[in-house]
């Protein structure tokens, strides 16, 4: 017989998404706790409570608390969803793309510089336009379309003025005329579950911007770039944003691991929280 | 239904069934951002402000 499970559940907000995999969770008389991040404590010398937990599905609105709470529960031996590394690779929109790099997954052209005189010269040789873009950070925030060098000069200053040291890491990308329109998939495990295009007039095409759902057909070559970009970056619960690039094809252009869709699953009909809460269970009778 | 107060502009708000600890209601009369931290007594105050690294 198997021993009876026990998931935790790491949150900041309830948000809907939360709400449905909670529901998915008592639809199937899992034993789950509600492990609030802003609340809980980790004694490093005393670990036992957390290795109560099967697996720890990660829906940190906060970057920081989410990745440390992940490498110290993996450090504990305590499986996750996702894992410390897929976070470390997918937070990070520079080490998204170094790990799409390596292994050759069509991708924007980026470049990177430390200071504001080595990432003006990056963007010269980019020509304009470019974005400029946070290393860290969602919802489409403090993204920049650069037009000329006049405009590269003066956000390259207010970033490392008045930015964190983070902005001091210039993400540079070419900028890319999309069909007005993105692709956003959702991949759990080896399966690309759904796919949709988010519209929007304005260049950036977040749902959270404002852009509208559609769904859109997961087409093999699709299908297959989602599946190697979400290996690429160590898979698990992945949602998969791709551009549609007027002369590369498909790009992949970012890699979300703790992902809303409250836009998705409502337009695909699919029980995305249910499947999210069967393959974290998987992941736990895995390690069990 | 449970009825609260919204600290910000002194509406009487009620919590739909289904509401939950943590979640997030507007306030219908100013448009505030409120979490709900009790259900039972009701109670909700104003939500954080949105943080540099928050996001998916």
């Amino acid at each position: 017989m198997q021993r009876r499970l026990k998931i935790g559940v790491l949150f900041s907000r309830v948000r809907v998404e939360e709400k449905w995999i909670f529901g998915a969770l008592e639809k199937r008389g899992i034993d789950y706790d509600r492990l609030d991040d802003r609340a809980i404590h980790f004694d490093l010398n005393d670990t036992a409570p957390w290795q109560g937990y099967d697996v720890v599905l990660e829906r940190s609105l906060s970057y920081n608390s989410g990745l440390y709470a992940l490498r110290l529960l993996n450090a504990f031996g305590v499986p996750t969803v996702n894992t410390a590394t897929v976070a470390e690779v997918c937070g990070d929109k520079l080490m998204t793309s170094a790990a799409l790099a390596r292994d050759g997954v069509p991708q924007p052209h980026n470049a990177t510089a430390f200071t504001p005189e080595a990432a003006l010269e990056a963007i010269e040789a980019f020509g304009y336009p470019v974005v400029l873009k946070p290393v860290v950070g969602s919802w489409g925030r403090l993204l920049a379309k650069i037009n000329d060098r006049d405009a590269a000069e003066a956000v390259l200053e207010h970033k490392s003025t008045l930015g964190s040291v983070q902005h001091s890491v210039f993400y540079i990308q070419e900028y890319i005329e999309k069909p007005g329109r993105d692709i956003r998939a959702i991949v759990i495990g080896d399966c690309v579950l759904t796919a949709m295009y988010r519209k929007s007039e304005h260049w950036i095409t977040n749902t959270a911007r404002g852009g509208e759902g559609e769904l859109c057909p997961i087409t093999p070559e699709i299908e297959g770039l989602c599946l190697r970009a979400a290996k690429s970056v160590g898979g698990g619960v992945l949602a998969v944003d791709l551009v549609e690039h007027p002369e590369k094809g498909l790009v992949v252009n970012e890699i979300n691991h703790t992902m809303e869709f409250h836009t998705m699953q409502p337009v695909s009909g699919i029980d995305i929280a249910g499947e999210i809460v069967d393959y974290a269970i998987s992941v736990a009778r895995e390690y069990a | 239904m449970s009825t609260v107060s919204c600290p910000e502009c002194a509406a009487e708000l009620t919590l739909e069934k289904g509401t939950e600890t943590g979640e997030i209601i507007v306030c219908s009369d100013c448009g505030v951002d409120l979490e709900v931290i009790s259900l039972e007594p009701a109670k909700v105050q104003l939500a954080p402000r949105e943080e540099e690294d928050w996001g998916e």
